[in-house]
């Protein structure tokens, strides 16, 4: 993946995150999963990446932390979504569709722009 | 998310650790990994190997992580910190609420101790911590010889010896110097109406600049404007503003001094308070130019002032004046005077010659106060401690909760911390009451005073006060609750029980400490109060009560020096005539100088045919008066007064003082006899009582006075001796002086007490305060008694019942209460009178003619201790007395 799309996923992890907590508290791992699931695998190069952004969430106070036992009795580490975290997605998704319906519009255009006239 | 099963709850047993978390969440994402891979059909070695190369780079990510970790956890500390100390200072404010009563006697105790801590402080900073206000204040120096029985004469210099000094020493970059026989009201300003009297400061030409003052407007004198007479003045700014009503266009305007047109040059800054440094409790409104050429044979005029150069030291400017010393002469006209400032040439830095004397009455008023914030605090952990055995379930409870104890222990402490904040919050309001108050007693004559403020320091003092005294207080009963046996409390359900009685005994101990704290604090003031009252009984030679003081204005401009003195005894004949007319009068005298004012001494007067080796004969003070006026001040005289038959053509008269016959004709009768100045016959008419010269407490040394119609005076102070209260003759005397030469002006009617006032009136400051500490310490003694008392009679209550039932009367009871409550006094008075003894014998240089040891203060104190404790101890007793028993027995 080259440096641009990188950076590019820096800013979208976390809320890819949020989001993977929506329907209650997962493990790190199983946030991995979710997002190279449903991204098919475009999304997260590295594994690890991942938490640091978790943890960062965690220190913002946008998620909770707890341990807990996973589906084969392991211990680990259970991230939870605050209500400060679901604010803060439903802000996220907002701006982000926002932005996406404008780059689209943009990126559509079948014509050069007519000058217009002065009123 | 399963919960975590109960046994597997004790990983992060001793306490939190980011670390393990991390290593702990990662491996859990790897194995779970490898899992997935594995069930996909990966080989074991081939999943792990895959699951590392998807993560990353898992040794950066762990640091990343043990990093975040160890953050979060400190934030949560602290974030627990705050949170727990706001709950505190809510549950506080919920208790204290609940007892308004003992709150607000706390808050009240405390705001007296820090409130006067916090005074006393700011005293302190103005007069000896901080730096004078002068740029570079540091580099100034007082030149005075070492101190000796003659006042300012002696420390004072001539102008050929001020010019010798600063041609001739090296480590200064300015020498300078006033005059130092400026009275107040010497000058008249004419200028409009009726005249007006004002005060002028003859100051050499670089005064100003040497002591780093910029004018506020205008300029300052110029080192050149010393020599020769120039009619220029500069303003003070308290003057300008008074007399002036802020002209901003002042400078360069002429107005008339004493009758003659003076140029105002420039106008002083609002910082600059010549009486605050040089001449406590005077104000001076304006300044003139000193001529150093006119004063030449005027003898020792000028005080010495350097700034010494960066750098150098007091030691070395020591050295250099002694190398300077022998060379200078007193007037250059005599070479006999070479060498006469031998060994009298002694720099100290400024500030020690202003406060130094200070010094010790400070620092002993610094302990007084701290001593009563120690009885405060004491006082105040005797109260808490009773309040936290009532409050002992309460603990137990929380304590069985799980309240650590160190949280329980911070919780008493964040009482004891709102209670001191509230105290200091109320004391710095009180101590800037008393500030306002202290910084306009003009009529106190300590340095600096007017300067006082609060300040950042004071400020800072304050905090540190209270918090001190929140941990003086708090801890002790923190630690004794904390320390508890928990059970034993939950069990203890009455106010019978063991935890009780070891309380009280340690309350017992607090209030035995504090009655001695205050014993100390009543044989200070005590000690002091009888010096105080010892100073007042001397016998100052004079009587001051009934007799007041007018600066009178006369004209005795004639061609010669004959002539004027017939005409100036013309003149002040009238005025004693007129004023002696006045209903009320009983004696008029008029003299050129007061006692108790500052020093000044003319020559060597030689008694007739004796032969003194030189250095054995005083120079004697010089008074200038005229007949009534040893009468009018009520010295007691043998021989004669002077006659209005005393003229210049008569021949020379003088009075002495017993002190100086004693040294001129020992053992012999002094009237009759001659003194020769020089070749002039001076015939000694009587003999008078020795007058205190310049303070009350010093000793007296030789005096002379001459008739005013034989000798100059340097001005007249009008001396009436009343058989009415004296202010009511002021307006009659001003009237008929007003008569006689409406040049007059409206100056001071001073009653001759105000000047022996003034002259006591630093010993009276420090008694004042001494003693008002000792009060407020007594009373906080009282109440610990009365506390300890009244518990352990509540606490008792039930025995009392009983005994009562079986038979003890009332009188018994109460003689039994009274009994606890003297065994506590008389421990602390006798731990007491051993600090005390210790105490006394450090503030002894305070004391004037008492011994440290004196028996009637320390008699006195144990009265008043005793009486105290009797009294606060009589109120529990009463109730006690009064306990019914059926109703106690009934009660449990």
């Amino acid at each position: 993946m080259d440096i641009a799309k990188l950076e590019f996923l820096r800013g979208t992890l976390d809320v890819l995150i949020l989001k993977a907590l929506v329907w209650g508290p997962l493990h790190g791992y199983a946030v991995t999963k979710f997002i190279r699931r449903l991204s098919d695998d475009v999304l997260l190069l590295e594994e690890g990446t991942l938490y640091p952004a978790l943890w960062r969430l965690e220190s913002k106070g946008l998620v909770d932390a707890e341990w807990g036992l996973s589906e084969n009795n392991r211990r680990a580490k259970f991230y939870r979504l605050t209500a400060v975290g679901r604010r803060q997605l439903r802000h996220e998704v907002r701006t982000w569709e926002a932005y996406a319906a404008a780059v689209a519009k943009v990126l559509g255009a079948t014509q050069p722009l007519v000058p217009e006239k002065i009123a | 998310m399963t919960p975590t099963p109960i046994w597997r709850r004790y990983a992060r047993m001793f306490g939190p650790d980011p670390a393990a978390d991390v290593k702990e969440e990662l491996s859990f994402h790897l194995q779970a990994k490898v899992d997935d891979l594995v069930a996909h059909g990966w080989q074991p070695q081939a999943a792990r190997d895959e699951a590392e190369r998807q993560f990353g780079d898992l040794h950066a990510v762990q640091n990343i992580g043990i990093r975040m970790g160890e953050k979060m956890e400190r934030n949560k500390r602290l974030g627990d910190y705050w949170t727990d100390s706001l709950h505190d200072v809510r549950y506080t404010f919920r208790t204290l609420r609940r007892d308004p009563g003992f709150a607000a006697i706390s808050v009240l105790i405390l705001a007296l101790a820090i409130g006067a801590n916090i005074a006393v402080f700011s005293v302190v900073n103005t007069l000896l911590l901080r730096p004078l206000p002068f740029p570079d204040s540091r580099q100034l120096v007082w030149i005075a010889p070492p101190p000796t029985a003659c006042g300012l004469s002696c420390a004072t210099y001539s102008a050929d010896a001020y010019e010798e000094f600063r041609e001739q020493s090296r480590v200064y970059q300015g020498v300078t110097g006033y005059m130092a026989f400026s009275t107040p009201d010497n000058m008249r300003f004419t200028g409009r109406g009726e005249p007006e009297p004002a005060t002028s400061f003859e100051v050499i030409g670089d005064f100003f600049q040497v002591l780093g003052v910029q004018p506020a407007m205008g300029r300052l004198f110029t080192q050149d404007e010393s020599r020769g007479s120039h009619p220029i003045a500069l303003l003070s700014n308290a003057y300008w503003r008074r007399q002036f009503a802020s002209d901003p266009s002042i400078v360069g305007k002429a107005v008339e001094l004493d009758g003659t047109p003076v140029t105002i040059v420039g106008v002083l800054p609002d910082s600059f308070d010549f009486g605050a440094v040089f001449s406590p409790g005077a104000k001076v409104d304006l300044f003139t130019p000193l001529d150093l050429n006119q004063e030449r044979d005027w003898g020792n005029i000028v005080t010495l002032i350097g700034r010494l150069k960066p750098g150098a030291t007091v030691a070395q400017a020591l050295d250099d004046a002694n190398r300077v010393a022998p060379n200078l002469y007193f007037n250059v006209k005599y070479p006999q005077t070479l060498g006469r400032y031998k060994g009298g040439l002694i720099p100290v830095p400024l500030k020690d010659y202003v406060t130094g004397k200070l010094r010790q009455s400070l620092i002993a008023l610094w302990c007084a106060v701290g001593t009563i914030l120690l009885i405060a605090g004491v006082n105040l952990s005797n109260l808490l401690l009773a309040r936290a055995v009532a409050r002992a379930k309460e603990f137990a409870v929380r304590g069985a909760l799980g309240a650590s104890r160190g949280r329980i222990v911070r919780q008493l402490l964040m009482e004891s911390l709102v209670l001191s904040s509230a105290g200091g919050a109320l004391g710095l309001g009180l101590a800037l009451m008393l500030i306002g108050w202290l910084a306009h007693q003009g009529s106190v004559a300590l340095p600096l005073l007017s300067s006082l403020r609060i300040d950042g320091q004071t400020l800072a003092w304050t905090i540190l006060v209270a918090v001190f005294t929140a941990m003086l207080f708090g801890l002790l009963p923190g630690l004794r609750i904390a320390g508890g046996n928990l059970q034993e409390m939950l069990k203890d359900s009455g106010p019978g029980a063991g935890m009780g009685r070891k309380h009280e005994r340690v309350r017992a101990g607090l209030v035995v400490f504090e009655v001695a704290l205050a014993c100390v604090l009543l044989v200070s003031a005590g000690l002091l109060l009888r010096s105080f009252v010892k100073v007042l009984d001397v016998d100052l030679g004079f009587q001051p009560d009934r007799a007041a003081s007018i600066k009178v204005e006369y004209d005795d401009s004639a061609p010669t020096e004959e002539a004027r003195q017939s005409k100036r005894g013309e003149i002040f004949q009238q005025v004693i005539a007129r004023v002696s007319a006045l209903p009320g009068v009983e004696a008029v005298g008029i003299s050129d100088y007061l006692p108790l004012g500052p020093n000044r001494e003319w020559d060597t007067p030689v008694p007739q045919g004796k032969i003194f080796s030189p250095g054995d004969l005083p120079d004697p003070l010089v008074y200038v008066i005229t007949p009534g006026f040893i009468r009018a001040m009520g010295i007691h005289i043998r021989g004669r007064d002077f006659t209005w038959a005393d003229g210049p053509h008569s021949e020379r008269v003088v009075l002495i003082n017993a002190s100086a016959a004693r040294v001129y004709w020992p053992g012999e009768d002094a009237v009759g006899k001659i003194l020769m100045r020089d070749k002039e016959e001076n015939h000694v008419v009587g003999v008078v009582d020795d007058v205190h010269e310049e303070t009350v407490e010093g000793g007296t040394g030789s005096q002379i006075y001459y008739p005013a119609m034989q000798q100059g005076p340097s001005g007249a102070q009008l001396v009436i001796r009343t058989s009415l209260p004296p202010a009511t003759l002021a307006a009659s005397v001003l009237r008929a002086l007003r008569e006689l030469n409406p040049n007059q002006p409206a100056a001071e009617f001073r009653p001759i007490q105000t000047i022996v006032d003034r002259a006591v009136s630093p010993r009276r400051f420090f008694m004042l305060l001494v003693a008002a500490f000792a009060g407020l310490g007594l009373l906080l003694a009282a109440l610990g008694i009365y506390g300890v008392i009244s518990y352990s009679v509540t606490r008792q209550a039930q025995a009392i019942g009983i005994r009562m039932a079986l038979g003890a009367t009332a009188g018994h009871v109460q003689r039994q209460v009274l009994a606890g409550t003297l065994r506590l006094a008389f421990a602390g008075m006798a731990l007491g009178t051993l600090l005390a003894l210790a105490v006394a014998k450090l503030i002894s240089s305070l004391l004037f003619a008492t011994s440290s040891w004196d028996l009637p203060t320390y008699l006195g104190m144990a009265l008043a201790l005793l009486l105290v404790a009797a009294l606060s101890g009589y109120i529990p007793a009463r109730r006690a007395s009064g306990v019914n028993p059926m109703e106690v027995l009934r009660s449990n």
